[in-house]
């Protein structure tokens, strides 16, 4: 009797439990695939857009293939099911912010690809401390968003380093655009780097958005 | 039974189901509101628990009714009835919330007016306190409760998707325990005015289990209840689950839970008497407004977070309907009977005889009545205790005990215990020394059922109430209730 009790409640909870794998799943991925960006970025400025980069790269396009898959999954699951009505809008939300932050980490992993910036070795620290902290930013609202579904006190606390990484890397982006800027290069070339500076920038500032959003659902998911 | 006693109960079935298109949507209303729990489940388990509660706990509730107002017509309790049901439809065509037990408590004391029976103002006032105790009772175990459940979720942690699947088990469980205290408590406003004119007899359905004629009669209107919820709730369910405040799915399950909390303290008896055994003041056993009950809830929740979400229009509204359901009632009832007996000459109420013959005026003088209220009366008979008491008062003040007293004593119950009679009953309620003791009495006639009551305690000290404490309440009740079963069997004219 009590076997067929335990067995029951497994059956019962299944599903949940299988959801919740997926959800884990997928900010697995959206930290995956900060890594797989910052060992590509140290492989390239290294040693260019070699085949360990474009390994890297196919690397980080099925992490974000992955992704979206997992992402779909979860949604419907929760639809079909009619699994949490009251906060369903925002774990949607939460979900397709991340998978944005997975979008960006592989589009730039293409954008270097195909364009191939000359990077002078003076700028390469900049570019890679720059990348440290954004990826330190996103694993930290990854965090933030983990403990919303978990422990939702621990979502401010996540946040507040969010902010922090966020500022940072403003500063260390803008650090490095007046040392481009500053230097002897060509306009095209101080222009070329800028951009790529801009969009490794842009991943903070789109973590921050989340942590932003992350707050409010805080706020909501309270009894 | 025939087609007439029939369409007489129908109107006790049309108020059940009334109050399962209602009342269902209190209890699962904000489950399947908030889509957590499907239409079709909520019905389906608010059905079956409702009739378990109605068949197994209903008769707590149903006896306080009937000390309002014992309806011993069966034209009475159908008008009664429909004075309710009609009360309740037309408010909640008009969009007031409405409670049924306000709307069954306005029907008995119009038809108290109309056969001038004396209102037993204790039992008013103990029912309208529980009105009043009932959604602020509601609203402290929603607050305790809802202090308990956010500390015990921060020290869980559950993931999200765990807790809402949890959530969504607890509000089925929440939503069974509410159902089941929906029937025990409010099956009582169905059918309690027609407890005393029951047409059903009991039945053995094995050796072991009868259902009695209550059980059969409450299975009925449960049964009206639950189609009521499969037919008319799933709108009310989808609309009432944010109309006064707008609740989380677990702030749902506190409100449900201290609902049905509220209910189940009002219609256990099995609580009365663990608390009477212990020597603690009991909880009126009262059929109480589900629907009060849940509003003192979210009120409650709503004060607890600074009143702000609550919507106090609608709770002005919702008021107002309160306080003119019972009222509104009670006028229909009156006129509706007026038309019954002169109109369609169905007979509303039986008639009664009261007379202060000498044994009683020496009966009622040894229980304290002041013989100044009665000098001049002795020999004197009334059709009515109103028309009694009127006759008393004018000599001298009574006080409600004394009105007790002397309706009880001075009514006549013509009680014939014939050997046809006692081959009919049931003897399964009595001890074999009761069971004796009656059959001794075979042959006996008598005027007064205080007459009968005292030739059974002078021949077994099982026929006898202890003294009357706290401890012995449950037991002189249910000798009370034996005897009164006694009477209605052996009187003339059943």
């Amino acid at each position: 009797m009590r076997i067929r009790l335990v067995s029951k409640n497994i059956k019962l909870f299944n599903k949940t439990r299988v959801l919740e794998q997926q959800i884990d799943e997928f900010f697995d991925k959206v930290s995956e695939s900060g890594m797989v960006f910052s060992r590509a970025l140290e492989v390239y400025l290294a040693e260019g857009a070699n085949e360990e980069y474009e390994a890297f790269l196919q690397q980080g396009a099925r992490i974000e293939g992955k992704g979206d898959t997992l992402r779909r999954t979860i949604e419907i699951e929760l639809y079909a099911q009619t699994l949490i009505p009251d906060l369903r809008g925002d774990v949607l939300r939460l979900l397709e912010d991340m998978d944005h932050l997975m979008n960006v980490f592989e589009g730039n992993l293409f954008r270097i690809s195909i364009q191939q910036p000359d990077v002078p070795e003076e700028f390469h620290a900049g570019f890679l401390e720059l990348t440290r902290t954004v990826v330190t930013c996103v694993d930290s609202v990854i965090l933030s968003a983990r403990s919303f579904f978990r422990d939702i006190d621990a979502v401010r606390d996540h946040n507040a380093k969010v902010i922090f990484y966020e500022t940072e890397a403003d500063k260390k982006g803008t650090k490095l655009q007046r040392a481009i800027f500053a230097s002897d290069l060509p306009l095209d070339r101080k222009m070329h780097l800028r951009y790529f500076v801009e969009r490794i920038d842009e991943l903070a500032n789109s973590a921050e958005d989340v942590a932003d959003t992350l707050a409010i659902y805080a706020i909501k998911r309270r009894v | 039974m025939d087609l007439t006693i029939l369409i007489l109960l129908g109107s006790g079935l049309f108020l059940g189901w009334s109050l399962g298109a209602n009342d269902a949507a209190n209890v699962f209303g904000t489950a399947v509101g908030t889509r957590m729990v499907r239409f079709g489940t909520a019905a389906a388990v608010c059905s079956i628990f409702v009739i378990l509660g109605a068949v197994v706990s209903g008769a707590g509730a149903a006896h306080t009714l009937g000390k309002l107002g014992s309806i011993d017509a069966i034209g009475g309790s159908f008008m009664a009835a429909l004075a309710a049901a009609m009360t309740v439809y037309g408010m909640t065509r008009s969009g007031l919330p409405v409670s049924t037990s306000q709307a069954i408590v306005g029907a008995i004391i119009g038809w108290n007016w109309f056969s001038n029976s004396v209102t037993d103002t204790q039992v008013l006032l103990k029912i309208v306190f529980t009105w009043l105790a009932c959604p602020i009772l509601a609203g402290c175990i929603a607050v305790v409760l809802f202090k308990f459940v956010e500390w015990f979720l921060n020290k869980a942690n559950l993931h999200l998707l765990r807790l809402d699947a949890y959530t969504r088990v607890a509000l089925i469980g929440a939503g069974a325990f509410g159902a089941y205290s929906l029937g025990a408590n409010n099956i009582a406003n169905v059918m309690g005015v027609f407890v005393p004119v029951s047409p059903f007899t009991d039945f053995a359905l094995t050796e072991q289990f009868t259902l009695t004629s209550i059980q059969q009669l409450f299975l009925l209107g449960s049964i009206a209840i639950a189609v009521g919820v499969f037919t008319y709730s799933k709108r009310v369910m989808l609309t009432v689950g944010s109309e006064l405040m707008p609740m989380s799915p677990i702030s749902a399950w506190v409100v449900v839970v201290s609902h049905s909390i509220v209910l189940f303290l009002f219609s256990s008896q099995g609580l009365e008497h663990a608390l009477a055994q212990a020597g603690l003041p009991t909880i009126p056993l009262v059929p109480v407004s589900s629907s009060q009950a849940v509003i003192g809830a979210v009120i409650g929740l709503g004060l607890l977070k600074g009143g702000r979400n609550v919507r106090w229009g609608v709770l002005s509204q919702i008021g107002t309907g309160w306080i003119v359901t019972p009222f509104l009632s009670a006028a229909i009832c009156f006129v509706g009977l007026f038309f019954l007996q002169n109109v369609f000459d169905q007979q509303v109420y039986k008639p009664l005889s009261f007379e202060l013959e000498q044994h009683v005026v020496t009966r009622i003088s040894d229980l304290g009545v002041p013989r100044t209220a009665y000098a001049d009366l002795v020999g004197e008979s009334y059709e009515s205790s109103g028309d009694l008491l009127k006759a008393m008062e004018k000599n001298a003040p009574l006080t409600r005990k004394q009105v007790h007293i002397v309706v009880e004593y001075a009514r006549v119950h013509y009680i014939d215990i014939t050997q046809s009679k006692l081959s009919r009953f049931d003897f399964s309620r009595l001890s074999e020394v009761q069971i004796d003791t009656l059959q001794k009495l075979e042959g006996q006639r008598y005027h007064h059922a205080w007459q009968f009551a005292d030739a059974l305690s002078s021949l077994s000290p099982q026929w006898q109430r202890q003294p009357a404490t706290v401890s012995n309440r449950i037991y002189n009740k249910r000798l009370d209730d034996d005897l009164a079963y006694l009477v209605r069997t052996f009187e003339n004219g059943r």
